[in-house]
């Protein structure tokens, strides 16, 4: 069976990538679940929920919009402007979701943020099927977040062990793609002004309100440093070749 | 004042349209079958990089640099990340080291 022998061979080479989520996850989705739960709200809603929304932070804040008044509209522009920054993963991943086949809609429903860095910079092996290899990234992680999430639904308050910091799991991946990308790349202002323009709108704005100025802001500096950065670039390609 | 069910199911299905919105629609504005703008093929190789690095900002957005640890802990775990990683290239040591650290720092 050739078939089965490439999607085996994907998900052994997807998996260890995805270990640090399983381990980000698992605690992040316990502690959504245990707040579900002495939020009064029953394991179904957090599997459900878990399952179809997928997008971490945003479950957190859907807790306090079913707990408060009715407002649908204030609803979706919320859930609108926490999560506008998958626009840009959806930008990045254009062309490498490209060819996925019926595997693409999974791809795009479930590109949270850690599917997205995971992914996005994936040293897939050669002989390893890549739309395979992106969809087992994409599952497994689906996975950690609906089994740590129900977990916690359904102990609730009888958690009491102390993992307190395990959540940094998640910042040392983030830092630690960056690295790679950082060290892969020969032009790095995009990742310099990435990290500098979201940390000043987060001084400006704070926590809640900095995404949106530092998203446009950037897409601003971009824009305005093409002819530049399309030089430089042209004169890195031509210097490696030289 | 305790919404109905069906309130409750709508509030629900709001959010998972709005984060669906936010994730499909760039494949949406630019198919595969059509030649996708020069600029936006320029956004796609630049955003990355930039986007990874608001990510890493967002995950430290909740750290107070005016009170309790004023954010040392953070800064010294990710220093070490980066530190680690750049000399060994192991994304698990760097990552394990990292948060064993930063688990221990917050607790001293």
């Amino acid at each position: 069976m050739e078939d089965s022998a490439k999607i085996s061979t994907a998900f052994r080479a997807a998996f260890p990538v995805t270990v640090p989520i399983l381990a980000g996850f698992a605690f992040l989705g316990i502690a959504y679940g245990v707040f579900m739960n002495v939020s009064g709200f029953g394991v179904g809603y957090t599997f459900l929920m878990s399952l179809l929304i997928f997008a971490g932070s945003m479950e957190f804040v859907a807790v306090g919009l079913l707990l408060g008044p009715f407002n649908p509209l204030g609803a979706l522009l919320l859930t609108l402007m926490v999560n506008a920054r998958h626009l840009f993963y959806g930008l990045s991943m254009l062309e490498k979701y490209k060819g996925t086949g019926w595997k693409k809609p999974y791809l795009i429903f479930g590109m949270c943020d850690e599917s997205f860095s995971i992914n996005y910079s994936a040293n897939i092996p050669q002989g390893v099927d890549r739309s395979w290899y992106l969809f087992f990234v994409t599952l497994l992680n689906h996975f950690y977040w609906v089994a740590g999430a129900t977990v916690g639904g359904l102990l609730g308050s009888f958690v009491r062990f102390d993992l307190k910091g395990l959540e940094f799991v998640m910042t040392a991946l983030f830092v630690v793609i960056f690295v790679e990308q950082w060290m892969k790349q020969k032009i790095h202002h995009s990742a310099i002004w990435g990290i500098t323009i979201s940390t000043v709108s987060l001084v400006l704005f704070g926590g809640d309100r900095f995404i949106i100025p530092a998203m446009i802001a950037i897409l601003a500096v971009l824009t305005l440093t093409r002819k530049a950065s399309e030089r430089r670039a042209a004169e890195a390609e031509g210097g490696e070749r030289a | 004042m305790i919404m109905t069910l069906g309130q409750q199911i709508a509030v629900i299905a709001v959010v998972v349209l709005g984060t669906m919105a936010t994730r499909f629609l760039p494949f949406l504005l630019f198919p595969p079958g059509r030649p996708t703008p020069a600029y936006i093929q320029y956004l796609g190789r630049v955003l990355p990089a930039a986007a990874i690095g608001l990510l890493v900002v967002y995950s430290l957005k909740d750290v107070n640099i005016l009170a309790g640890s004023r954010g040392l802990p953070e800064l010294v775990s990710v220093a070490v990340v980066v530190w680690l990683h750049l000399w060994k290239k192991n994304m698990f040591l760097s990552i394990a080291a990292g948060t064993i650290l930063y688990m221990l720092l917050i607790r001293m």
